[in-house]
Parts: structure tokens; C-alpha cells; sequence
């Protein structure tokens, strides 16, 4: 477990980030750099989505970022592949800008450097599971024979043999998503985006689904970052897990390092939240009894 | 208009023959043929034996009004109509979903399209291509694309954001979006409007055979002129029964679709 990030060129950088919703965010983002709050900021009507984030991700990581509702991980994952815009900043990827990619070099970037699973599977429901788990490849152009051999072979990876030519509506929970990262592996990207992509599954699935893809990290070490509000999910998967709130980080660090050592009050009530909930001691070495 | 006057020539010229080539063709095929290939038709837009009976009867009924001749002559104009209607309804209905800016500017555009009198530009349509089929057609097109249009921007609005951002997250450029996932998820939405641009071409047929179109509405005009509630019943029959044919066939085919994504 590493505490910082180590040396050599990261495989994701978020430099300075700041996002703003609203009707005029170059003026908000004005207003932020003043020193206006997040409070003040939404009175203007804008929302201050993440507020000059810096974060640096290692090759081969795997990232967890967690923090209540609204605090900022969904718009952070979806900077990677700029399925939201930054106001402010640079988010770097692979050694690609991204944040200054025009539109043919963004569908290009998406097709060959990054894949993402999503909480709600966002899986088509006018293709069979075949065809969704070759949806990247078919994007990219691959032909059908080869796309479909190849998904196959992720659709069995995953447990999926035998539903190729199902419906997705045809499955359940665990199974929609196990299509959703077999569509995700397919494309064989360095970098794997996951949005809470367990939180719709019950207790035993998602348990089940964390083992396997903690295999197949250990398997093909792509770097993945992971969002969740799961404590246990992150203790269990992370290398290191970064705390957000309001759209900054507050704490960055392994795992046992967060749970043993919160860097303030926010994080020390999250973490407590958390262990109140569960008395159980989750099935991870960093669930030390000093902690919390 | 002596300027113009070539041009608007070879519109109506070039839409003429087409629609003439439909309406001898529909009118060429034995009855029986043509009552069998209904049949066909409803049976493979319902997979229902019961659906393709009644629609066979359907058709019958026409021929045993006597209106076999003239009801094939307004189908020929309803399918050239709907197919006019599609062509410009569809890439507008795509468009104003995409433009905020377009919807915007379409609304008025539509609303005054659906409710002002046909007659009122069927006059200086009349004056253009003449009297006939052609006027008729271009009235059935401004009266039956509204809804077409209205129906592809709300089914494409109404797709699934879930799906479209997975989409985009693979890369998906505007065009695979809009082919590979909204326009086909749409879908039943569009097969409502054509539904609807269908009826509302319909509900045309009089007005057309008002400008010289031939056609059922002929029979129902002759019943008004004449004050003959008998002959004018027998041509709305005509025209209904035309309507439920169309109707449940596309209904039936609009629901398959649907089933086939299972939900």
C-alpha cells in the first residue's frame, strides 16, 4: 500500500480543476476565485461542482473516491472522459490533455483510452447482451466477427456464457451489470471509470462482483478509478481511497491510513458513520479496532 | 409566376408521376390480390391470425360499398402523402430535438399548420400546380406533418439519458448516437406520429376531392351537393373503414416493435 502517489509520469492528473453549473460559469468561476463559498455561489444560482481539485493517479491504481451525495465524485470520474466539462483547469490522461481535446479527438480518446462502468449498467435495450457488450468495439469500427468473438470471451469471463443472445431486460441486477463490465473490459483500455457501479446491487451480488473484479484488477492492472460511498467497498479494492466534500478533497490516502488517521472532523464522522452501521468488522486487514 | 412557373411545372409534374404510377398499379391488382396482401400485411405487423381476418373483411366491406376503384385511388394519395410527410417530418422532428433553437421556432410554425383552414392556402396551392392531385397532396403533407414532427422530438427528447451517455462514453460520434441508439429507441414514439400523419391524411380526403383529387371523398362531395344523406354516409363508411384498416396495422406493428426490446 503506498501513502503517496509514486514517482514517474501518472496515468491521471486533475490539475487546478474548478467546475460550475449554471447559466454563466466563466462569471462564477470569477466570483470562486474571490473568494465567494459554495453558499454564496449557489444564491447566484450556479453550483460549485469541484472547487480547484488537484489529484494525481499512479499507472496501474486502483483509486477509490468516495463522499456523501453531492460532494462531487460523479462529476469527478465523468472529467476523465469529459462526459462533463471543467470551467477551470487541466485534466490530464495517458499523457493527453484532455481538457484540450477538440470533438474527433475526444471520440478518439474514448474509443481507445478510456472505458466506464455505470451505476445504472446504461446498457441498450435494443440489443441483445451480445451486441451491448461489443458496443465499444463496434464504435471503434472492428468488424463483426472479430467484435463479437471478443465479447464473448469477456461475456464468459464474467459468468455470461450461454445469455448472449438474451435481452438485457431479460436479466437481473448483477447480470445487467456484469455485461456492463464485460462491455467496459472489452475494449481493453488503460483506463477503467467506474461509477458506484455495485450501489444498485443487493448485498450478496455485490460482494460477489467486488471479488471478481478485484481478480481481474490483479489480472491486467489497468487503472481504475472506482467511486463509491461504500467504506467497506474501498477498504476492500483500493490502493488508495481520496475523501471529497464540496467538491475538494479533504484527505488523501490508503486505506488504513483514512480509517485510522482522519485528516479532519468531516472524515472522522464519515468514517464513524460508517462503522456505526456496520458493527461487523468488513473482511479487510485495515479494519483495525483503533480505527474510528 | 411566369418565372417560376417551369419550376413548379416539374414539381407537380415528377409528383404526378409518381402517385399516378401507385394508383394504377393499386387499381391494376385484382381485388382479391390486393384484399390477400392486407392480409398479408396485418399478419406480419401482428402475428395475429385474428388481426389479419379482420382486416381482410375490412377490405371486402370497401369493395361491397361499390367504392373499390375510388378507395384505391385515395390510398394512392395517403401513401404518397405519408411518405412526403416522413421525408421532411422525420429530419425536422430529429432537429428540433437536437436545437432548442429550432423547437423554439418550429411550435408556432406547427400549431399554425394543424389550424388554419385548408382552404386557405389551397387557393394559391391550387393557383400554382393547378387543380388535382397535386394541390391535394401538398394540403394532406401541411395538415398531416405536424404530428410526426411533435411525436420524433419528444421520443428522441424521452430516450433514456442512461443510454446516451454510455453511448458517448465509448466514443460514439453524433451520428452512431443518433442511428444506433436514439432513433431506434424512439422508435415507438415515431411509429405513433406516422400512426397519427396517417389519420389526419385521412381526415384530408374531402377536402382533397374538393380540388379536383378523385378519390372517396368524391362520393361523400356528391352526397353534399346532391343532399344525399344515403350516398354521403356510404363515402364516410368508405373513409373509416380505410382509416381502422390503417390504422390497426400500424398500431399492431408499433406494439411489436415495442415488445421485441421487452418493454
Amino acid at each position: 500500500m503506498r501513502d503517496a502517489p509514486p514517482a514517474g509520469a501518472p496515468m491521471i492528473e486533475f490539475a487546478a480543476v474548478t467546475t460550475l453549473f449554471g447559466r454563466r460559469p466563466q462569471r462564477a468561476l470569477e466570483r470562486f476565485r474571490a473568494g465567494a463559498d459554495k453558499a454564496a455561489l449557489l444564491a447566484e444560482g450556479h453550483v460549485l461542482a469541484l472547487a480547484d481539485l488537484s489529484l494525481t493517479i499512479a499507472p496501474g491504481e486502483f483509486f477509490a473516491v468516495m463522499g456523501l451525495s453531492g460532494s462531487g465524485k460523479s462529476t469527478l470520474i465523468r472529467h476523465v472522459n469529459r462526459l462533463i466539462d471543467p470551467t477551470a483547469g487541466c485534466i490530464r490522461v495517458d499523457g493527453i490533455e484532455v481538457s484540450a481535446l477538440d470533438r474527433r479527438g475526444l471520440e478518439a480518446f474514448r474509443r481507445r483510452r478510456v472505458a466506464m462502468v455505470f451505476q445504472h449498467f446504461g446498457l441498450l435495450p435494443h440489443r441483445t447482451v451480445l451486441e451491448n457488450a461489443a458496443y465499444g468495439l463496434e464504435v471503434r469500427g472492428e468488424p463483426r466477427a472479430e467484435r463479437e468473438a471478443r465479447a464473448a470471451a469477456w461475456l464468459e469471463r464474467v459468468g455470461l456464457a450461454g445469455y448472449e443472445r438474451h435481452m438485457p431486460q431479460a436479466l437481473s441486477g448483477g447480470m445487467r451489470q456484469r455485461v456492463g463490465l464485460a462491455r467496459a473490459l472489452a475494449v481493453e483500455t488503460p483506463v477503467l471509470l467506474m461509477d458506484e457501479p455495485f450501489s444498485a446491487l443487493d448485498p450478496l451480488t455485490r460482494a460477489e462482483l467486488q471479488d471478481e473484479l478485484a481478480a481481474l484488477h490483479r489480472g491486467h492492472g489497468r487503472t481504475v478509478l472506482f467511486v463509491t460511498h461504500d467504506l467497506d467497498e474501498a477498504a476492500r479494492l483500493a490502493d488508495r481511497i481520496a475523501i471529497l466534500r464540496d467538491g475538494a478533497v479533504v484527505q488523501v490516502g490508503a486505506p488504513a491510513d483514512i480509517l485510522e488517521r482522519p485528516a479532519d472532523e468531516h472524515v472522522r464522522a464519515f468514517v464513524g458513520a460508517v462503522r456505526r452501521d456496520r458493527p461487523q468488522p468488513p473482511s479487510s486487514p485495515f479494519a483495525s479496532p483503533s480505527a474510528g | 409566376m411566369v418565372v417560376y412557373g417551369d419550376g413548379f411545372q416539374a414539381v407537380s409534374d415528377s409528383l404526378l408521376v409518381v402517385l399516378v404510377a401507385i394508383e394504377q398499379a393499386l387499381r391494376a391488382v385484382p381485388p382479391v390480390v390486393f384484399v390477400a396482401a392486407v392480409a398479408a400485411l396485418a399478419f406480419a405487423a401482428g402475428r395475429s391470425l385474428r388481426l389479419a381476418a379482420a382486416m381482410a373483411a375490412v377490405c371486402w366491406f370497401v369493395g361491397a360499398l361499390g367504392l373499390w376503384d375510388q378507395a384505391m385511388q385515395t390510398v394512392a394519395i395517403v401513401l404518397v402523402s405519408v411518405a412526403i410527410s416522413v421525408l421532411v417530418g422525420l429530419p425536422l422532428g430529429v432537429l428540433a430535438a437536437k436545437r432548442a433553437t429550432v423547437r423554439a421556432g418550429l411550435a408556432p410554425l406547427l400549431d399554425l399548420m394543424q389550424t388554419i383552414p385548408s382552404f386557405v392556402y389551397l387557393i394559391p396551392a391550387a393557383m400554382l400546380f393547378g387543380l388535382g392531385k397535386v394541390p391535394a397532396i401538398l394540403a394532406t403533407v401541411v395538415y398531416a406533418t405536424p404530428p410526426l414532427v411533435r411525436l420524433t422530438d419528444l421520443g428522441i427528447r424521452q430516450v433514456d439519458a442512461a443510454a446516451t451517455e454510455a453511448a458517448r462514453a465509448f466514443g460514439a460520434s453524433p451520428r452512431q448516437l443518433l442511428w444506433g441508439v436514439e432513433l431506434p429507441l424512439a422508435l415507438p414514439a415515431i411509429m405513433q406520429g406516422v400512426n397519427q400523419t396517417v389519420m389526419m391524411a385521412l381526415g384530408m380526403v374531402v377536402i382533397a376531392s374538393m380540388i379536383g383529387a378523385r378519390g372517396v371523398g368524391e362520393t361523400v362531395l356528391l352526397g353534399l351537393q346532391r343532399g344525399d344523406a344515403g350516398q354521403g354516409f356510404v363515402g364516410g363508411l368508405g373513409i373509416v373503414l380505410l382509416a381502422v384498416a390503417f390504422d390497426r396495422i400500424t398500431q399492431a406493428w408499433g406494439r411489436r416493435l415495442q415488445a421485441g426490446r421487452g418493454g
